[in-house]
This record gives C-alpha cells, sequence and structure tokens, in this order.
C-alpha cells in the first residue's frame, strides 16, 4: 500500500473576474512507504497546494487522493501524517515540551505519556534541555526543530513539509537537512517535501518531482541522491517509530537507535560526489525545460 | 533555571526609569495643590466656589469612616458589575468567534450599547427594579464595561495566523479545541487590555448610576446631598474618594494585564 497515491488530481481557483486560475493539472504521484519524494519548482508551479491537498487542507477540484489507503480526510481524521511548514507555527503561550506535545494533547493522551513522548522526540532532535523554554527564546533553526518534532509525535507513516528550511541560513539549512535524513531513516516514515532548493532536492530524496507551471503540473521525476544507512528503513520493517522499548524514558537512551545511524559525514560526502552534481544539473536541466 | 536570571534583567534596568517617570507629576501634584491653597487663602474665593485644600483635607478626616463604608459600597458595584459584564464580553466575543450568526447579531447588539449614554440608562433600571437594591447600577455598570471587553477579545480572537489554522486543521482539532488550545490564549493579551480600560470606567459608571436615585449608601448620593446641604468641602471629601477609588481600579486592572501578559525575554545567550 503506497503512502500517497494521487491520480488524475486537478485544483482550480476561481478568482472572479480573473477567470480561473489551474493550480494543479493532471497530477499522477506515487509515494512509497519510507520513501522520500521533493516537490521542486518555481512560484506558482502548485507545488504547496499540491502538497495542501494532500494534508486535506485543499479540496482537490477533480482526481482521486488517497493517503495510506484512505481518503485524504480520513487520513487527517486519523492523523496519519505529521505536517512542518515553512513558518514553525509554534504557540508562544506553551513551552517547548508543550508545543511538541500539541499534537497529543488535542488527541486527549494521558499527560504522563505525551510528556515522556515529547521528551523523547526532543532528544531526537537535539533540544532535549531547552524543553521548559518558551518558544521565542529559540533561535529560527530551533524553533523549526521542535516543530519537526511536533510533526513526529503521533508517530506518523507519512510526514508532509512545505519549505520547512526555507527561512534559515545554508549553514543551518545543512545540517537540518542531515537531520531530517537521519529522522527519516530511523522512524521509517514517507517523506513528501516542498522545496524550491535544486541541492536540497537532491540531497534529501529518492526521487525528485520536477513542476512547472500554468498549469501546474508534473513535468520529470529524477532519482535523487538520499543517503542511507547501513540497513535502511525498508529491512528493518519499523512501523514509522521508535522503538517503543524508549517510550518510558524521558530521554532517548543511545541503546533504543539502530546499530547503524546515518552520520553526518555521509550526507556530507554525498554533497561532494560526482553524482550529486550530476544530479543537481539533471534536475536544473528538467526545470529549465518545463519553464521554456 | 532560568527565571531568576530573566527576572534580574528586567527588574534592573526597568526600575530606575520608572521612578524618574514618577517624581515629576508628583511635585506637580504638590506644587498645584499649594498654589490652590494660596489663592483661596489670599484671593477670597468663596467656599461654595473652591473650598481650599486644607479645608476638604479636614472634611476627609472627619468623616473619614464614611467615607470608607461608602467608597466600600460604591466599588463593590463596581467590581461585581465589572465581573459580570467582562465574563458576558469575553462569552459573547467567544460566541461570535465561535458562529457568524452570533457574531452578526451580537457586534451590531454591543456597538449600539456602547451608544447608550449610562445616565439614559441608570433611571430607567433604577424605576424598574425598585430603589432598595444594588441590581440597577450594577446592571449599568454591567453594561459599561460589556463594550470594551467585548471589542478588544473579539479582535483577539481573530488574530490566528494561518499557520496556526492550517496546524489545528492538519491535527483536526474540533472548533472547541480550537478555541481552547489557539484562539483564547493567542487573545489574552487583548482581553487583559479590554480589562484595564473597562476596570476604571466601572467606577464611574457606578458614581454616575447613583446619582439618579436608589440607595443612599454610595459615594454619587453622597456628594450629591453634600452639595445640596452646601457642604461644598465635604462634596470635595467625597470626591477625592471617589478619585482614590477609580485610582484604585485602574491601577488593579493595569497590574493585572502586566502579569497575565509577561513575556519572557529573547533569545537567552
Amino acid at each position: 500500500m503506497n503512502a500517497v497515491e494521487l491520480t488524475g488530481v486537478g485544483k482550480t481557483f476561481d478568482t472572479g473576474a480573473r477567470g480561473p486560475v489551474h493550480a494543479l493539472s493532471g497530477i499522477e504521484l506515487r509515494v512509497e512507504p519510507g520513501e522520500f519524494v521533493s516537490l521542486i519548482g518555481p512560484s506558482g508551479c502548485g507545488k504547496s497546494t499540491l502538497l495542501r491537498v494532500v494534508a486535506d487542507l485543499e479540496q482537490p477540484s477533480c482526481g482521486s487522493v488517497v493517503v495510506g489507503g484512505k481518503s485524504a480526510r480520513q487520513a487527517r481524521l486519523d492523523q496519519d501524517y505529521g505536517i512542518a511548514f515553512q513558518q514553525a507555527g509554534l504557540l508562544e503561550w506553551r513551552t517547548v515540551v508543550a508545543n511538541v506535545e500539541l499534537p497529543l494533547h488535542v488527541h486527549g493522551v494521558a499527560k504522563a505519556e505525551r510528556r515522556a513522548r515529547a521528551a523523547e522526540l526532543l532528544a531526537l532532535v537535539g533540544l532535549a534541555e531547552f524543553a521548559a523554554l518558551r518558544p521565542s527564546q529559540l533561535s529560527g533553526g530551533m524553533q523549526q526543530r521542535v516543530a519537526i518534532a511536533r510533526s513526529l509525535a503521533t508517530r506518523p507513516k507519512l510526514l508532509l513539509m512545505d519549505e520547512p528550511f526555507g527561512a534559515l541560513d545554508e549553514m543551518t539549512r545543512e545540517r537540518m537537512q542531515a537531520e531530517l535524513l537521519r529522522i527519516a531513516d530511523e522512524t521509517g516514515a514517507a517523506v513528501l517535501f516542498v522545496t524550491h532548493s535544486i541541492p536540497e532536492a537532491v540531497v534529501l530524496s529518492d526521487r525528485v518531482v520536477v513542476m512547472s507551471p500554468r498549469p501546474g503540473r508534473i513535468t520529470d521525476v529524477i532519482d535523487g541522491r538520499r543517503p542511507r544507512s547501513g540497513s535502511g528503513p525498508a529491512g528493518r520493517g519499523v512501523d514509522g517509530a521508535l522503538p517503543d522499548s524508549a517510550l518510558p524514558d524521558s530521554a532517548l537512551p543511545d541503546s533504543a537507535l539502530p546499530d547503524s545511524v546515518l552520520a553526518d559525514e555521509d550526507v556530507d560526502g554525498v554533497r561532494e560526489s560526482a553524482e550529486f552534481f550530476a544530479a543537481v544539473t539533471e534536475v536544473r536541466e528538467a526545470l529549465r525545460k518545463g519553464s521554456a | 533555571m532560568t527565571r531568576p536570571t530573566v527576572a534580574t534583567a528586567v527588574a534592573g534596568p526597568r526600575r530606575r526609569p520608572s521612578l524618574d517617570r514618577v517624581w515629576p507629576p508628583v511635585a506637580f501634584g504638590i506644587l498645584a495643590l499649594v498654589l490652590w491653597e494660596l489663592v483661596v487663602t489670599f484671593s477670597g474665593v468663596p467656599a461654595f466656589l473652591l473650598p481650599a485644600p486644607s479645608a476638604i483635607a479636614a472634611q476627609v478626616v472627619a468623616a473619614f469612616p464614611t467615607i470608607l463604608a461608602t467608597a466600600a459600597v460604591t466599588g463593590g458595584n463596581a467590581l461585581v458589575g465589572l465581573v459580570v459584564g467582562f465574563v458576558m464580553g469575553v462569552g459573547l466575543a467567544l460566541l461570535a468567534a465561535r458562529s457568524r450568526i452570533v457574531s452578526e447579531l451580537a457586534t451590531p447588539l454591543v456597538s449600539a450599547a456602547a451608544a447608550v449614554p449610562i445616565v439614559a440608562l441608570a433611571p430607567v433600571f433604577t424605576t424598574m427594579f425598585g430603589s432598595t437594591t444594588e441590581v440597577p447600577r450594577r446592571l449599568v455598570v454591567s453594561v459599561v464595561v460589556v463594550v470594551p471587553v467585548f471589542v478588544s477579545t473579539a479582535r483577539g480572537l481573530a488574530q490566528v495566523t494561518p499557520v496556526h489554522h492550517d496546524l489545528m486543521t492538519a491535527l483536526a482539532a474540533t472548533p472547541g479545541q480550537f478555541a481552547r488550545f489557539v484562539r483564547l490564549p493567542g487573545a489574552v493579551p487583548y482581553i487583559m487590555t479590554g480589562l484595564r480600560l473597562a476596570a476604571p470606567a466601572s467606577v464611574i459608571a457606578a458614581i454616575v448610576a447613583e446619582y439618579f436615585g436608589g440607595l443612599q449608601n454610595g459615594l454619587g448620593s453622597r456628594i450629591t446631598s453634600a452639595a445640596a446641604n452646601t457642604a461644598y468641602a465635604r462634596a470635595w471629601a467625597f470626591v477625592v474618594a471617589s478619585i482614590i477609588l477609580g485610582l484604585l481600579f485602574y491601577l488593579a486592572g493595569l497590574l493585572a494585564e502586566r502579569i497575565v501578559t509577561r513575556t519572557p525575554t529573547r533569545r537567552e545567550p
């Protein structure tokens, strides 16, 4: 069963006097379990709209949207996906740890359990010691890590990310990419990732989906250069979650992690490889062709 | 662990400027009182026009138990009205944020309440509820309070960023949860501003409401009766008490706002 399955999806916005705008047209896309797929394209190509359609934040005008074998609406109601936006969107009146807990709080998980889960997630994104602070006391990159931790709270099998690193500086961005790869690897979650950065799409993804505007459509699909740890998520049969044995502990013990953890060097290695530059060139040419 | 450092960091630089801001008005006030006393003593202004501050002070001392008792009655009415009006204003704004029908019904109604002069309402309420009860005064205060509280709460509830809206939709939150987790906490600073604006207004409303009959146990009724008996210094003594009561409510509102909306300092080192 695919994590996401889009068939003939179209979306038309009615702008009134200026006539209808075709944001999406004839979208066919499948995302396999554990797969990392990036959507890339110029502004107005509908990549964010496509993500919002999968998240059931927008309704498609035509076509079918199936998320984990369910309708998009049912998947949203069942909390089958986690989502992160370009803005961290943290609630200032809640502490960092309470922000991570929010999805669990909304769904009535008992306080002790959600606190434990949030502490585990903060450890995962390396922010354990900032749990009691307010969001505004953190830097932009740290806030975005909190938002990513929040998106993982319900152990989703699918992560939807709308330019989550768009507002970060280049160095922070590269660190966050390595971190996201490690998280995706450890949780085995499928990721649908919107970006307008070509190197970001290539280093993160199994597949890079190239889109072009007016109407928003898929023009090309190119293999990315996602680095993987030795075992890879497919071989572990992970259910989109860390081992349950890690739950009762407030901090994530190292022993709970899989043997082969994706290291930053692996990611840096990819960034400096010839295959990486070849793929970047390929995506760039596909983008140029699409906008011509 | 970081709280004390934050607190001292805030308290240190803030204390001196506030002292700097306090002494000029205090000095000016004392100077004005001295000038007032001198003018009244040496120019022979008749007492019914303007009693000397010393005469007023003497009356304050003489009538102190009465002043305290009447201030308690008026202050009590203002407080009850303030609480009732505050709860109504916040509740109404919450309902209005949740349902368009309530919003379209309540908004013009509250705007109309803003336009109603309390001097018009007070005598009507007094006859409606009889002159042996505090209810009409408290109602007048509630009407006056409901307006600023509703308006600022409604504004605060409308301040939801698109990303928070998307987030709560993605989390499949119910409208009630949306209000509890996002709308209401986000509106708290606005609600407190409404309360700060309403607090001194509640005292004014409580005093003015007493001018139109009913029980003769509050500051307002004492001012009118003292003035009617040509006891001008005594009337002024009750005016002074009214000013102090209004200031107390204002400061309490300000303090409540400061406490609730105290935000942590940005970005710890």
